[in-house]
């Protein structure tokens, strides 16, 4: 370790998030690799390792022979000014190279805060931000993640994005840099050769056109690259690869425990909900297949807690043997089992018996809306009655906290919408105080609501956000509502989800005002020691756009989107037809009930969905 | 009881107290090394370790108590447990004690002093630290207080390492009073501002008893 950084850890909190050498990191000898990678996550430590998707596409990258991928963090504020003070730039954990000496820089992109923490990073490795001004084949700039579905936003920084799951489609991307180093090609012939990859989108190949009224004319495709790019998706996901060496962090992250990943996609059809479209359609592990690596996973980490994750757990068919199964080896071990996304609806005493046998944590359940109706609205096929049923269990089985997760400013909402959140939270009181086992603990209930966000290939994607005064007006109405001492009710922040709308939402004009929130001081946007709203709108300004135009503005029928160019299998009309649905208040059943023709099947090529 | 004396060095010297109990129990873990858990509502890994050590310093001294939860020769517990550490931690032995982790009275510490912009002659700090006195203000919790610390040192030697390297070898009381290696550079600075070094860089050796036998 170089002096002078020692010396920066001496003074910064937390150094051990700047050092690597965990368990199971991996390292390479330099002389036999000819391609390294490194993998950025564009936020804390603790965060990105946290991620599962970074644990899987750093095992799977590293098991290419010759290929060395390393971990990259976006430093806390402290440690950025002291690396910018010491002209030390940014470096990969593992081998504490600068990683702007990389072949290929990768950035996870999960959600839109984290945007300008990418420019932030790349600028803190000394490159340009911009992808036209980095001029070489490397470092090539490539991210993937949820976000990326809609990828404009970020077009003017990355070269090329990967949609969809990574563990195939990234070495195929990195094979090709490879091929193309080898070969001496300049950036542009590989950008273009890379386009032709399923997956791969290549911004500076396709040009967007806007009409006066600053909405979408058309998007022209640049020396024949496609039309539209599908997301690429893992069919059969018990021969994909698998983390059971995941790196064990020295030093505590949020979710400090194995995850064990159950399936990918949701059968539900949640209309507000990206992840429930973006990752059809359902493909699931085998129960024996999960037995065995969690036992794995477990051996070679040495963690005392598993949990379980998907979209929404107890749709996973053979829970109970999975569970059976992981407690039978877990209890004698002392490793606690959690199950988080668990459904209000079908939520059975004796899978919770099942996991109060290891450890009663907290409960939340998410019924998002407070009304039948606005329930129907978006799809969330929970009944007051199966919820009410759910806490009676829960509060049967000695848990006395509970919370419960709503929106506010969901497409339809009305002021009656608002006010039953506090009448189903007080029903849940009139549960517990019913049926609790024991009164004198007392409960504590409570309710917490966000501003919804509409978000890209969802059926909602046409709707305006509500602005952040009426937000607040309803959470006035419902903090007014609520007469108990025994509901504590929170509501989040507005402003930054007027910005993720704003973002999630954005055209490749957006890049200017991301760029200039940045210069001005921007980065770290999800946390609230860095979040500056008025910045933002500052940029908004300065670039001549305005957030409302992205966030507030109700889109027409036909009006074509920066994501069009995106497939992720679920096609517009049928998005459009779940719409019309919404607002006839009609319920759509699950796929298990009836296949409505997504659109999502068209991406298997060898089963049929949730097989 | 039995006990392990490991180093802890490189980058793992960055590792907090606080995230190496989780590191050793999980280590345990991988290991198959089983150990006993405290009774009570939230069981958790039976471990003590001596002496905390704090973040950025370097040690080779380190040692850990534990209980095994099955038979298992002690003497192939290094091996196991070195094939589950992180990088930087080694443990070099295992056995069982016989002397109580409080019996520690003495530690020694190895710093290297580093001056930017000076060079520095090894002798006057050297004559400052085996001086008569060396009074110091102390910070405690609560309050600040005047105290002589020079009786806290028992041995000391200074060599000089490189242009503007001072490398010191001191042994520090620990227990009560004890004197922290911070602490030792803030009586540096106090007493001749002239030797405050820019940076110091800590490496403890060695544990010793009252008598100055080393302490295992
Ligand atoms: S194609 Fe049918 S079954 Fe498959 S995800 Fe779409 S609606 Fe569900």
């Amino acid at each position: 370790m170089r002096d002078e950084l020692e010396r920066i850890l001496n003074r910064v909190q937390k150094p051990a998030r700047y050092t690597g050498g965990e368990y199971n990191e991996t390292v390479k000898d330099k002389s036999d690799v000819d391609l390294r990678v490194a993998f950025c996550f564009p936020d804390t430590y603790e965060i990105g390792m946290s991620n599962l998707g970074l644990q899987i596409l750093y095992g799977a990258i590293n098991e290419e022979p010759k290929m060395w991928c390393e971990r990259c963090f976006a430093p806390w504020g402290d440690m950025e000014e002291e690396l910018r003070r010491a002209n030390i730039p940014l470096y990969a954990l593992e081998s504490g190279d600068p990683i702007g000496e990389f072949d290929a820089i990768a950035f996870s992109l999960g959600y839109e805060m984290a945007y300008t923490s990418v420019l932030n990073m790349l600028d803190l490795a000394g490159l340009p931000v911009r992808s036209a001004d980095r001029a070489g084949l490397t470092p090539l700039v490539f991210a993937g993640g949820t976000s990326c579905i809609n990828p404009e936003p970020m077009a003017d920084f990355v070269d090329l994005f990967v949609l969809g799951e990574g563990e195939e489609l990234d070495l195929e991307v990195l094979r090709l840099l490879r091929y193309a180093k080898s070969e001496n090609w300049d950036k542009r012939r590989f950008l273009r050769a890379a386009a032709d990859i399923k997956g791969v989108y290549v911004p500076s190949l396709y040009e967007p056109e806007y009409n006066e009224d600053g909405t979408l004319r058309r998007v022209e495709c640049l020396d024949g690259a496609p039309e539209r790019v599908t997301k690429r998706i893992i069919e059969d996901m018990d021969s994909a690869y698998f983390p059971t060496k995941a790196i064990v962090p020295s030093t505590e992250i949020v979710h400090d425990r194995v995850v064990l990943e159950l399936f990918r996609g949701c059968v539900r059809g949640c209309r507000f909900c990206q992840a429930g479209f973006a990752y059809r359609p359902v493909r699931r592990h085998g129960t024996g297949y999960l037995l065995d690596k969690a036992k794995r996973a477990l051996e070679s980490s040495g963690y005392e807690e598993i949990t379980l994750s998907s979209l929404s757990t107890s749709d996973f068919k053979g829970l109970p043997e999975l569970t059976d199964g992981l407690l039978e080896w877990c209890e004698p071990r002392k490793i606690s089992l959690s199950l988080p996304s668990l459904r209000a609806d079908n939520f059975s005493m004796g899978l919770m018996e099942r996991v109060q046998k290891v450890r009663k944590s907290g409960l939340t359940f998410a019924p998002e809306a407070g009304s039948q109706r606005l329930r129907d609205v978006i799809n969330k096929n929970v009944t007051e009655e199966a919820l009410l049923n759910s806490c009676r269990i829960a509060f049967e089985g000695g848990w006395n906290t509970l919370k419960l997760y709503f929106m506010l400013g969901l497409p339809t909402e009305t002021d009656e919408d608002v006010v039953s959140i506090a009448r189903l939270a007080e029903k849940v009181l009139h549960t517990w105080r019913e049926h609790a086992v024991n009164k004198a603990r007392g409960v504590k209930i409570t309710v917490s609501t966000s501003m919804f966000v509409p978000k890209p290939h969802t059926p909602f994607q046409w709707e305006a956000q509500v602005g952040v005064e009426e937000y607040l007006r309803r959470v006035h109405l419902l903090k007014d509502s609520i007469n108990s001492r025994s509901i504590v009710y929170n509501w989040h922040e507005p402003h930054v989800s007027l910005i993720e709308a704003a973002l999630s939402r954005g055209d490749r004009r957006m890049g200017a005002v991301i760029e200039e929130v940045w210069r001005q001081g921007g980065r770290l946007d999800s946390w609230t020691d860095y979040f500056g709203f008025s910045r933002w709108i500052a940029a908004f300004d300065a670039c001549g756009l305005r957030a409302d135009f992205y966030a507030n503005r109700v889109r027409g029928d036909d009006e074509i989107f920066p994501w069009d160019v995106i497939s992720v299998g679920v096609t517009k009309s049928y998005l459009a037809r779940e719409r019309a649905a919404a607002y006839r208040g009609e319920i759509t059943p699950d796929c298990r009930v009836k296949c409505m023709g997504c659109g999502a099947s068209c991406l298997l090529e060898r089963r049929k969905c949730d097989e | 009881m039995s006990r392990i004396l490991f180093k802890k060095e490189g980058r793992a010297k960055f590792i907090s107290h606080l995230d190496l109990m989780r590191t050793m129990q999980r280590a345990f873990i991988r290991a198959k090394v089983p150990i006993k858990h405290t009774e009570g509502f939230n069981p958790h890994p039976y471990m003590v370790f001596a002496l905390p050590l704090p973040v950025g310093t370097e040690s080779v001294c380190e040692l850990m108590d534990f209980k095994l939860a099955e038979d298992l020769p002690l003497d192939t517990v290094p091996a196991l447990l070195n094939r589950a550490l992180p990088e930087g931690i080694e443990v070099t032995e295992a056995y069982e004690e016989t002397y109580k982790f409080k019996d520690i009275k003495w530690l020694d510490i190895e710093a290297d002093l580093f001056y930017d912009s000076k060079d520095t002659d090894e002798g006057g700090l050297l004559r400052l630290l085996t001086g008569d006195k060396l009074v110091m203000e102390k910070k405690t919790k609560r309050s600040t207080a005047t105290v002589d610390v020079r009786p806290l040192i028992a041995a000391c030697d200074v060599k000089r390492a490189d242009e503007g390297v001072l490398t010191l070898r001191v042994r520090l009381a620990v227990g009560d009073p004890a004197l922290s290696p911070a602490q030792l550079i803030s009586a540096i600075g106090q007493n001749a501002p002239f030797f405050a070094p820019d940076f110091a860089r800590f490496r403890r050796l060695e544990l010793y008893d009252k008598d100055f036998h080393v302490f295992r």
